[in-house]
């Protein structure tokens, strides 16, 4: 069997049943063996499993199997799903009910023949299912249903396998047994398999290879290590612009409002942020970018902004064409003004003076 | 009891369930299936011999199939005899009449079939009749049964459009519900009892089929009386 490669160019408008729609645009290479597509539910790795498999068409893209086109937004191809000898496990299995364990398996081979018969009874014995045979699919157990959906979909050597959360729900250990069986065969095979899941354990344990997803775009890629390690660098490299960067601990969570309250590190200070990934009593950093601090030297009143903090002037430091001042509220602020601001405002250390923190310029970051 | 007009409605019920089945199941499979912006449209005309009069319909029908209508000309053309009075008349309007009696359960079952299962059918290399008939069809059969029985248990027991289009012809147009009438008008209570008794054993038993079949099936099934 040739190794062969999976490449998907895929730009969808992704309409999620909860989620806002967002755009779906990305560019992948699956090389044979198992790579694993990961990423929070509703950031469209099962639309583009859709997309892959035929059932549903991308808005533009192009994917190829080798050199062979199953799908060129821009040449009108788009091979329909029976054709395009790609393999696809839901999370659901969709094991049909109606038939027995054998006569599922069987499906895909078109004819009855005494050699299709026996590659059934050969798949059947691989992932360990053949005494079911003749059982339907209510009679048997969650693991032996992820095990013949997997069968069901080898017998026809697909091109590709497509695993959306298969094995979702099972204990550690029947998910490692049915993961060596699943090497196993492709260890004769070698196709690419593309194995959608939210959890970082299955990560961990599986991956050779990782595209991490969010919003519909590949955030990060590489071996699991890096993948699962790189939000927390990125946001931190991200934070290293912002002058501001406070400890806090989360009080509450406001979800519905898409905020939450942080009490900032050594001080009286309470501020309202965006909503992160984050329970209360958790300890986080908030960053702030001093230019976007508004700074006021009477009491704010009728302002949108929902953080507004009495403080004084520490100090007050003139940089070519701004004033950088750092401001005392219990926890200390740098905040940049112009300097025909600080004439016309007559700002001085020790001078008392307001801040105004928009909600969405303090910017959550994890650890 | 007229054996004769028993025997001319169970052949006219076998007729039309037949004839039902070969055009429903294809119709209620574009119904459940298309994505026609337009398809309430056709679903209104698909249920509407359930709101209309069967007078209505039967009148309607006369007219169609009378010698200057367009269906009894054609009919004709081709068979050199009229449509209205004939038993074939009265198959076709039968057929129109009992209509969504055999869609409607036919669509509710397709739809009820998990979309999941026809994705996998086709990523698993079947097309869209291999789909049809190894997944959907054998997954509805609560439901054809269903359309089966109410097909025919409906045409059993019509009256108005009969009488409208098939007149009143032994052995040719007089189905059962006709002959109780007929029996009612000469003061024959006996015989019309007779007929009538058998015919509402004969609906008890349909209709408890029809009931026992949906709660093995385990899930409802559309039934003209729950929709209304």
């Amino acid at each position: 069997m040739s190794a062969a490669n999976l490449a998907a160019r895929v730009r969808k408008v992704h309409r999620g049943d909860a989620a806002p729609s967002f755009l779906l645009d990305l560019n992948v290479e699956v090389l044979p063996g198992i790579t694993i597509l990961f990423g929070p539910s509703g950031a469209g790795k099962s639309t583009l499993l859709d997309c892959i498999a035929g059932l549903t068409q991308p808005d533009a893209g192009r994917i190829a199997i080798d050199s062979e086109v199953v799908f060129d937004s821009e040449k009108k191809v788009n091979m329909p799903p029976q054709r395009r000898q790609i393999a696809y496990v839901f999370q659901s299995l969709a094991l049909f009910p109606h038939m027995t364990v054998e006569a599922n398996v069987g499906y895909g081979l078109r004819d009855a023949s005494q050699q299709a018969r026996g590659r059934v009874a050969e798949i059947l014995q691989m992932f360990r299912v053949e005494k079911l045979r003749a059982r339907k699919p209510r009679e048997i157990s969650g693991g032996e249903k992820q095990r013949v959906a997997l069968a069901r979909s080898l017998v026809t050597l697909p091109r590709v396998l497509l695993l959306d959360e298969p094995l979702s729900g099972l204990d550690a250990g029947l998910k490692a047994s049915i993961v060596d069986d699943l090497r196993a065969w492709n260890a004769a095979h070698k196709i690419p398999i593309l194995y959608v899941t939210h959890s970082r354990e299955e990560v961990d344990a599986l991956g050779e290879r990782v595209i991490a997803l969010e919003h519909g775009r590949i955030v990060s890629a590489g071996t699991p290590r890096e993948v699962l390690d790189a939000p927390r660098r990125r946001r931190l490299a991200q934070a290293a612009g912002f002058e501001n960067l406070l400890s806090a601990t989360v009080m509450d969570l406001r979800e519905p409002d898409g905020v939450m309250r942080v009490h900032l590190a050594d001080s009286p200070c309470e501020i309202e942020v965006p909503l992160g990934h984050a329970s209360p009593g958790d300890r986080v950093r908030i960053a702030i970018r001093a230019g976007d601090i508004l700074l006021a030297t009477e009491p704010p009143k009728a302002l949108s902004a929902r953080n507004i903090l009495e403080g004084k002037i520490v100090s007050l430091q003139r940089r070519s064409s701004l004033v950088a001042g750092r401001v005392d509220c219990g926890a200390v602020f740098t905040v940049h003004v112009t300097p025909g601001a600080e004439r016309t405002l007559e700002l001085a250390a020790g001078k008392k003076v307001w801040l105004v923190l928009k909600t969405h310029s303090c910017h959550f970051v994890e650890g | 009891m007229n054996f004769e007009a028993l025997l001319l409605s169970i052949r006219l019920a076998l007729c039309v369930s037949a004839i039902l089945f070969v055009v429903g199941v294809p119709l209620a499979y574009w119904l459940a299936y298309s994505r026609w912006r337009w398809k309430f449209l056709l679903e209104a005309v698909v249920a509407l011999p359930l709101v209309l009069p069967p007078t209505v319909l039967g009148f309607y029908m006369l007219l169609a199939m009378g010698p200057r209508g367009p269906l009894g000309r054609l009919w004709h053309a081709a068979f050199g005899h009229g449509l209205a009075f004939t038993f074939a008349g009265l198959v076709i309007a039968s057929v129109l009449y009992s209509f969504p009696f055999a869609v409607q359960p036919l669509i509710a079952s397709f739809e009820t079939v998990d979309r999941k299962l026809l994705d996998a059918s086709a990523v698993l290399g079947a097309g869209r009749i291999r789909t049809f008939r190894r997944v959907i069809l054998p997954l509805s059969v609560p439901g054809i049964i269903t359309a089966l029985v109410l097909s025919f248990a409906h045409t059993l027991g019509e009256f108005g459009v009969v009488l409208m289009v098939g007149g009143n012809l032994a052995g040719v147009t007089r189905t059962v519900s006709i002959d109780i009438y007929d029996r009612v008008q000469s003061l024959d209570y006996l015989g019309a009892n007779r007929t009538a008794f058998l015919l509402l054993v004969i609906s008890f038993v349909v209709l408890s089929i029809v009931y026992g079949i949906n709660r093995r099936a385990g899930r409802r099934q559309w039934l003209p009386w729950a929709a209304k």
